[in-house]
């Protein structure tokens, strides 16, 4: 019996090592990118290994999701779609239901661990509206458009009710993305902006207060010294003092005398940027500018129409945690808990990004053979 | 949907795909632009001025938690108050090995385990330059002890700060509740900016309802430090606002009179002024010191409370449900009236058994042998029990609930506390949901006198007597009348509008209803005919003894003792005063009493009296009974109340009559 188990094993790690079904380049740079993350998690937990063991402990865990799922091949992700999206759509409404009453509602408890539903969500999401778009005619018109748009609406505005815009911002990015990708005409993309733009008063009614705060709190961050104004406020300094070549690693005053709040998850970039400097900005922007586009190449190369617009819907939502969480720290956008990919401390996120690229994978060993 | 295959052109879906991937990979990159032009301006523009803004970075904001609002009663009689005490605070950052330094500590000042779990939770959400609470309210003996130990334990400091205390005991702790520290539990529930500083919490009654009117808004204080993280001095105070008061429609010396006339036995007493709701009086029998909690209880207070058989935490105005036996009867005799099914004048024979036709079972009176013909109001003033199982048979179980659903019975009454039970109103809906049973004609007769699956709180009968008492119009009951921003300021009313217009059609029914309540106090054969002594405005009432356990034997009849029947037996007395325009209505229960007028009567009868004597013994508008001469009468001790405020004239303090 263990035999059997040990030669199949054996005969797994083989293949894989012998004909990789993993993209290299892909591999390569987000090895590199979680190895950043773990050094400077040991620079902003002030040096504690339990926290980097811990944060890698998480890596494996993702990293061994993405090997599994990457042999899962895209048609048969595709059949899984529907079934998939309903349940994590379900799940939202479980949590809406079981934490009536209640501050901030994201967790579903499975007695052995906790997780958060809006998570499944960043990934089936996009896979929901290629699934949709795939047999349909391309560029889709107004009447797929609307269609999407409900796809999108239901789990984004389950998700902004919990209330957790930042998750709900980066879900709803997903899905628009595939949509994106899809062909929509730009002409219709114009309309579509207008319209959320001529929304924005409306939403505003709709926010909760501390959500307002927050955006007002970006307008005159003095005005908020206990909460978020004074974490902008540190941020900045943080960011700014670190000039163009950092003041080293494990040289963060700003962290070091606990002046920058939550700096080992959401506020990390700005540890980061006060160590390494804009030099150390511009190369890490640059290693996800990589990655992104190595996301969009594999899409390029897909077979079908759901593997390309999924892999090209996950490649881009990358990007939008990067732009969040950077626009954050620097003080160019509100406060909303968006983590810095595979740099911010915290399981969900990591793990959830790795299966994610685990997707990428499979459809990348799905790709089009050039003959 | 018909979807055309055919029709998909897979290569130019593929062509679109690159050059939208493209265009979407330029956006990308400009938004990355865009980015690096931020950090640009931060890191490179605008170095310099953070590098200095970064070395002089040495102000730290720290939270100065609000005063939480003083609770009174309406009189101005001081029913929670905050006074100094003292606190140990750690400075994280000053200490080098926590545990270490715990184990030493707790050797000098006792630490629970509670303190500890509360201090690690803190410990994890707070700055490390912040101080966090250890335990509160330090005795002498641990102050002195640590001031010698002091220079042993940097970082460490002891800390005036305010706790509450009830000057009145236990005398409200069911109504006002109590405060506790901040666990660890809460933490994850509370805003932690808006109780950033702040160690206790609402835990109970109007503490715990009220919390957000009586918590505040912190201020805070720009602190200058050291290289260390030691404070230099204060550069800017933001004075913090603090909590409103709240100003309660409770009279404490009803509210003492009230306990008083339970004298220890279990059970419970509400009155509502039924013009507006509001509730004069709330005691639950017996109570508890809401002080022991505030600091943290020891373990031998709360086992005591605990094991104590007849549960002092236990509120029994608000939680307990009982059969609400006879005092039912008027308002179901009203239903009968309002819905037309019988008349005033109508009159039904009551022999001492009453039988379903078709059935052998007998459903028995009170009086063996029964007490002839009687109309509505004898009916009510002798607590006839044929003439209710009638009137219930003839109206059907679906009329009656309904009827009686809109005096609030089966569900909370929607006072300003948490935890209402909802009780039981019997109906064919509530049994199918909750037995999945069909209904039985029987269980209709038994609901005509307030029995079966009838359960009520003596909140929820309180507010139906003090609803009808009212001529129908419906207020939900309130303990909190107004609030109070600023001491200074004069409380600004809670409004508390009537939820909808009478549930009485007709006035005449009323009338007759009053009538039958007032025979039950002034009638030959009225059940509670030895209440009305002596006082001096016309009362209404009514009787109930709802039964424990079912009669399974003839012991019942053979073995009418007081001290057997008490033990089977719920005594409730519900009235009403003045009759004819009425400003109060009781509703009392003990929980072992053999007779509901005998048991239960005097305690309202003494409520009354007090509420009598915070009137000063005169209510005007209301007719003055010519057997009682206008200050003669008897006057009830009214007790004392250790009046903590001194600056409020305590203007309803003694029975003189003008």
């Amino acid at each position: 019996m263990i035999e059997v188990l040990f030669a199949r094993v054996h005969r797994f790690l083989r293949r894989i090592l012998t004909r990789p079904r993993i993209d290299l380049p892909l591999t390569f740079s987000l090895i590199v990118l979680a190895s950043i993350g773990l050094v400077t998690l040991y620079s902003a937990g002030d040096g504690s290994l339990a926290l980097v063991g811990g944060q890698a402990a998480r890596f494996a865990l993702g990293g061994a999701l993405l090997l599994l799922i990457s042999r899962i091949p895209p048609p048969v992700l595709r059949s899984w779609t529907p079934w998939l999206y309903a349940i994590s759509t379900g799940l939202l409404v479980v949590v809406a239901i079981l934490g009536e009453g209640r501050g901030a509602n994201r967790w579903l408890d499975l007695g052995v661990m906790r997780f958060q539903p809006s998570e499944l969500l960043k990934l089936t999401m996009p896979m929901m509206v290629a699934w949709y778009l795939h047999p349909r005619q391309l560029p889709p018109g107004w009447k797929d458009i609307v269609a999407v748009g409900i796809l999108i609406a239901i789990p984004a505005g389950l998700i902004a009710e919990q209330p957790d815009l930042g998750t709900a911002l980066l879900v709803a990015a997903a899905g628009a993305f595939a949509l994106f990708l899809s062909g929509m005409a730009w002409w219709r993309i114009g309309v579509l902006i207008g319209a959320v733009a001529g929304m924005v008063p409306v939403a505003w009614h709709f926010l909760h207060q501390y959500q307002r705060d927050r955006v007002l709190t970006l307008l005159n961050p003095e005005s908020d010294p206990l909460g978020n104004g004074w974490h902008i406020i540190q941020s900045q300094i943080a960011v700014g003092s670190g000039g163009i070549f950092g003041k080293g690693w494990q040289h963060s005053t700003q962290s070091r005398l606990d002046f920058l709040p939550e700096h080992t998850t959401d506020f990390i970039f700005a540890v980061f940027s006060e160590e390494f400097g804009l030099i150390g900005v511009i190369a890490l922007i640059a290693l996800y500018a990589f990655i992104i586009g190595r996301c969009l190449w594999i899409a390029m190369e897909s077979r079908d129409t759901y593997s390309r617009l999924l892999a090209g819907a996950i490649g881009m939502s990358f990007f939008v945690y990067v732009f969040v969480n950077g626009g954050m720290i620097t003080g160019m956008l509100p406060v909303v808990g968006v983590p810095l990919p595979l740099i911010s401390y915290g399981g969900t996120s990591a793990v959830s990004l790795l299966v994610g690229f685990g997707v990428l994978m499979s459809i990348h060993a799905n790709r089009k053979m050039h003959l | 949907m018909k979807i055309r295959r055919s029709i998909k052109d897979n290569r130019g879906e593929s062509i679109l795909f690159r050059r939208r991937a493209l265009a979407g990979f330029v956006l990308i990159l400009l938004g990355l632009c865009l980015l690096i032009a931020r950090f640009t301006f931060l890191q490179v523009m605008h170095h310099d001025e953070f590098v200095t803004r970064s070395q002089n970075n040495r102000v730290k904001p720290r939270a100065i938690p609000p005063a939480r609002g003083l609770i009174y009663d309406r009189n101005g009689i001081l029913l929670a108050d905050n006074v100094p005490a003292f606190r140990l605070e750690v400075v994280p950052e000053q200490v080098k090995d926590m545990p270490a330094l715990l184990t030493r500590l707790g050797a000098v000042v006792p630490l629970g385990q509670d303190d500890l779990d509360a201090f690690h939770k803190q410990l994890e959400q707070s700055r490390r330059f912040e101080s966090v609470p250890l335990k509160m309210h330090l005795t002498e003996d641990e102050i002195d002890r640590f001031a010698v130990n002091r220079w042993r334990f940097p970082g460490v400091d002891v800390v005036p700060y305010l706790t509450r205390r009830y000057p009145q005991g236990k005398l409200f702790a069911h109504v006002v509740g109590y405060v506790g520290r901040i666990d660890a539990d809460d933490l994850d529930r509370l805003d932690p900016v808006r109780y950033k500083g702040t160690s206790h919490v609402g835990r109970s009654g109007l503490e715990r309802s009220y919390e957000d009117v009586l918590h505040g808004t912190p201020g805070y204080e720009l602190l200058e430090v050291n290289a260390d993280g030691r404070t230099q001095r204060v550069l800017e105070t933001h004075a913090p606002t603090p909590g409103k008061n709240l100003y309660l429609s409770l009279d404490a010396h009803l509210q003492k009179a009230a306990e008083m006339a339970f004298d220890g036995r279990p059970g419970a007493a509400v009155a509502i002024d039924p013009r507006n709701g509001q509730v004069l009086a709330m005691v639950s029998v017996p109570t508890f010191d809401p002080n022991l909690f505030v600091n943290g209880i020891s373990q031998p207070d709360y086992s005591a409370l605990t094991n104590n058989p007849d549960k002092p935490l236990y509120n029994r105005a608000l939680r307990g449900v009982y059969p609400p036996g006879s005092t039912v009867k008027p308002l179901i005799g009203l239903a009968g009236l309002e819905t037309g099914m019988r008349k005033p004048g109508d009159t039904v024979l009551s022999t001492g058994v009453f039988y379903i036709p078709g059935q052998s079972r007998g459903y028995r009176d009170d009086q063996r042998g029964g007490v002839g013909t009687v109309n509505l109001v004898q009916a009510i003033e002798m607590s006839v029990n044929t003439y209710f199982y009638k009137l219930a048979m003839d109206m059907g179980i679906d009329r009656f609930s309904a009827f009686m659903g809109k005096f609030g019975f089966g569900r909370p009454t929607g006072i300003d506390l948490l935890g209402e039970s909802s009780g039981v109103l019997p109906s064919r809906e509530w049994k199918a949901a909750n037995l999945h049973q069909p209904w039985y004609p029987g269980e209709t007769v038994i609901a005509g006198i307030g029995q079966g699956f009838w359960a009520v709180t003596p909140l929820q009968l309180a507010h139906a007597i003090a609803t009808f008492a009212g001529h129908g119009i419906p207020y939900a009951p309130r303990l909190v009348m107004a609030t109070q921003g600023v001491a200074s300021a004069k409380p600004q009313p809670l409004a508390n509008p009537p939820s909808g217009p009478s549930l009485i059609r007709n006035p005449a029914d009323w009338d007759v209803v009053n009538q039958g309540m007032q025979m039950v106090i002034y009638g030959d054969k009225g059940t509670g005919r030895k209440l009305g002594i002596g006082f001096p405005y016309l009362m209404a009432g009514k009787s109930g003894t709802a039964e424990r356990y079912s009669r399974t034997s003839d012991a019942y009849n053979n073995n009418r003792n007081t001290a057997y029947l008490a033990s089977r037996h719920r005594a409730w007395f519900v009235a009403y005063a003045p009759a004819d325009n009425p400003q109060i209505a009781v509703a009392a229960l003990l929980e072992s009493g053999a007779w509901g007028a005998e048991a239960a009567g005097p305690i309202v009868r003494k409520i009354l009296d007090a509420w009598l004597a915070s009137h000063g013994g005169v209510i005007p508008g209301s007719k003055r009974l010519p057997t009682v001469p206008a200050g003669s009468e008897q006057q009830a001790p009214v007790p004392d109340i250790d009046d903590a405020t001194e600056d409020v004239p305590a203007q309803a303090s003694t029975g003189a009559t003008p």
